[in-house]
């Protein structure tokens, strides 16, 4: 810990404690430091690539595309009474974040592991730093969605759009409460990084992107909220196309789940945290 | 009185090794905790008996503002650990540290760079990474280039630099870091001589201004120059905290011989590569130094090198000379010590064991190892010759004590310099310069 102390800080090294303190407001003296990580992999991302900044809309684009064909026109999936391409791609914004935040943070230790071992500074800068990445693309598939609502004529209230920011901090929490653990977890156990993968394809179909929330019984629907995403999908297609009729108790049993995750996430993090130099 | 910059008591780290791997599979850990539970009987599973090992143990010692500190021993000894600690990088064991100010660590030049990003954005990105804000770096931006001499490349991707450019573009930043408290470690084993001098250069200044510093370092020329207190490690334990000479000669002493195990001994009754004719008549050779000190490590350019040659004579010898040849690692004969050369022989010969002493003053050849060739002639017809009977080895040391270490070459002279006056060299002045040869 660091307090200051007359004309020097002073800081006390001990052994790990098995349940550390938190310590949030050190993220906030760091904060030039996780803008920077970001800056960095969104750079690099986009000086590596071909496509570059294309990337964040050919993902949902195509991806919409191939659903409507298949889910849409073929298989017929009821879509709400929307146009299902407006629908699948409501869903598939937040999915989107949420997947690529939760595969690019499982892995950032590991592939920051030089960082980690040379140098001081809160670990949970580099999964957070994974977060602001994928704002970015978030930002710009957002745009094209604002465009494609209006090429089908819907509006969306100002009174539901301005829930969006918290559903956006409701699906970045629903990544991190994973994030967290898996990104500890994978520093010690490397299977981690390979069925993420698999956990993602299977997840995408457990969640209501492709479908409508209206699929599951009644009864079910709370325990169908244990998905954290489930809740956020929902809220977002209500946000934006004002389509209630996902909504009920599953958002907010999506809502108690990221926050028991994220509050055990973190503190695990902390606990692993000692020996992430030692063991990445 | 120095108020206290780090003050450690009792610190240890220990890591487990041996049967543990690093990375497990949760399908591993789980099947060894489910037959844990299973048999409960207290089967001890290979994880509890796994071995583990203490990298440092009970290190208890205090720096105060402004001391410059060099760490040193050998490798593993702990010295890295140590700074990791320090550091924040990893966790202590044991024990407890409490630092007073600001801590910049350079446990690595470059750390953190990105090859796919330019010159001036691994500056900000590293820069922020040790610990400067956006503001300090874009402040020191045009100094740090200046210092690094880059600027023609300052917006090429670093990935086509070349070593040379990357290490000084990452030292370049590094220097800038303004901590209270810098610690160094073995940055300076990468990079050319004229990079090296540059880091010396650099941390002397930081250590002129006041600021702590800790360094570790296997040069041990630049640790004694520039360090006036030493920390000894040695297997982990704390060996000697003193002021650097002391510091220095403790490690010294410490280093294992060559070949035997006592070090300054060579027992040369079963040597290799030997030719004799009339029989083993050479036996053993001692190295010692100054004040007949046993040589158990390594020779500072020009201390004293006295050898002691044990041998026997046969019955009816009428004289007898012996030599020892000096090569180097390359095979190269670069001086002889022949027993032809003392001015002051006993003309008889004894015969039987006895011992011939060479004694050199200066051995003032540069750092490397030298084998030594033995040879005794019995009427001036090879006896007895062994190759490589011994060695020793010279270390890089501050010779001329101008702290400067001398280097390339095979041997260093003494020698002065001086500008000329008026077109004369002064007949007086060069007498009262020249006339105290061993005084520096």
């Amino acid at each position: 810990m660091t307090e200051g102390t007359g004309k020097h800080t002073v800081t006390v090294i001990t052994p790990a404690r098995r349940w550390p303190a938190l310590r949030l407001n050190e993220l906030w003296e760091y904060r030039d430091l996780l803008y920077l990580l970001a800056w960095r992999d969104i750079k690099v991302r986009y000086k590596q690539t071909a496509l570059g900044a294309a990337w964040a809309i050919l993902q949902p684009v195509l991806a919409t595309i191939v659903f409507s064909i298949f889910f849409g026109k073929l298989a017929k999936v009821p879509s709400d009474g929307f146009p299902y391409p407006v629908f699948a791609y409501v869903a598939l914004l937040p999915w989107q974040l949420f997947s690529f935040c939760l595969g690019e943070s499982a892995n950032s230790l590991v592939s920051n592991h030089n960082l980690l071992k040379k140098v001081y500074f809160p670990r949970l800068i580099i999964p957070l730093a994974t977060v602001l990445a994928a704002l970015v693309d978030f930002g710009v598939a957002f745009v094209v969605l604002l465009i494609l609502l209006f090429s089908y004529g819907i509006v969306p209230t100002a009174a539901s759009m301005a829930f969006l920011p918290v559903l956006v901090l409701f699906a970045i929490a629903a990544a991190m409460s994973v994030g967290l653990w898996l990104s500890a977890l994978n520093v010690q156990f490397r299977d981690v990084r390979y069925t993420l993968p698999f956990l993602m394809q299977i997840w995408m179909f457990a969640t209501p992107v492709v479908y409508s929330s209206t699929l599951v019984p009644q009864k079910w629907r709370a325990l169908y909220g244990l998905n954290p995403m489930a809740g956020v999908v929902e809220g977002f297609r209500w946000a934006l196309l004002g389509s209630a009729k996902g909504l009920g108790p599953q958002v907010w049993v999506s809502a108690g789940t990221v926050a028991l995750l994220l509050a055990g996430g973190l503190v695990y993090f902390r606990r692993k945290e000692s020996t992430f130099a030692d063991v990445v | 009185m120095n108020e206290i910059a780090i003050r450690v008591e009792g610190l240890g780290k220990r890591y487990r090794i041996g049967s543990q791997e690093r990375y497990r599979t949760l399908r591993e850990t789980l099947s060894q905790k489910l037959s844990r539970i299973h048999f409960r009987r207290g089967v001890k599973s290979a994880y509890r008996q796994s071995e583990s090992i203490w990298a440092v143990k009970d290190l208890s010692f205090e720096i105060g503002h402004g001391d410059v500190v060099g760490i040193i021993g050998r490798n593993g000894a702990g010295k890295s650990t140590l700074l990791k600690i320090l550091s924040r990088i990893t966790e202590p064991s044991e024990g407890h540290a409490e630092i007073h100010g600001r801590v910049g660590a350079l446990l690595e030049v470059g750390v953190g760079f990105h090859p796919e990003l330019t010159g001036r954005e691994n500056i900000f990105l590293n820069g922020t990474i040790l610990g400067m804000r956006k503001a300090e770096i874009a402040a020191k931006f045009d100094e740090i280039v200046a210092f690094s001499e880059i600027e023609k490349f300052l917006d090429t991707p670093v990935k086509h630099y070349s070593s040379g450019m990357y290490v000084r573009l990452a030292f370049a930043i590094a220097a800038h870091l303004e901590p209270e408290i810098l610690i160094v470690d073995e940055v300076l084993a990468v990079g050319d001589l004229a990079f090296q001098k540059k880091c010396l250069g650099k941390i002397s200044d930081v250590s002129r201004e006041g600021r702590t510093v800790l360094f570790v370092s296997h040069n041990m020329a630049a640790v004694e120059n520039l360090c006036r207190l030493g920390i000894v490690l040695d297997h982990g334990k704390q060996a000697f905290v003193g002021c650097i000479q002391d510091a220095a000669c403790h490690y010294y002493d410490s280093l294992p011989g060559s070949r035997h195990p006592e070090g300054h001994i060579f027992d040369l009754s079963d040597a290799p590569e030997r030719q004799s004719d009339i029989g083993k008549l050479l036996t053993r050779i001692e190295l010692y130094t100054e004040d007949d000190r046993p040589l158990t490590g390594e020779l500072r350019i020009g201390e004293r090198l006295r050898i002691r040659i044990y041998f026997n004579l046969p019955s009816r010898t009428n004289s007898f000379d012996i030599g020892l040849g000096f090569n180097n690692v390359f095979g190269q004969r670069i001086f002889t010590a022949h027993s032809l050369f003392e001015p002051h022989r006993s003309d008889k010969a004894r015969v039987g064991p006895q011992v011939l002493v060479c004694d050199i003053p200066e051995f003032t050849l540069t750092a490397g190892t030298y084998t030594m060739r033995l040879w005794l002639d019995i009427a001036t017809e090879e006896a007895d010759l062994i190759e490589d009977a011994a060695c020793v080895t010279v270390m890089q040391s501050d010779y001329y004590g101008t702290g400067k270490v001398p280097w390339n070459g095979t041997f260093v002279l003494r020698h002065r310099w001086f500008l000329e006056e008026d077109g004369e060299c002064s007949t007086k002045k060069y007498l009262a310069l020249t006339s105290g040869k061993s005084s520096s």
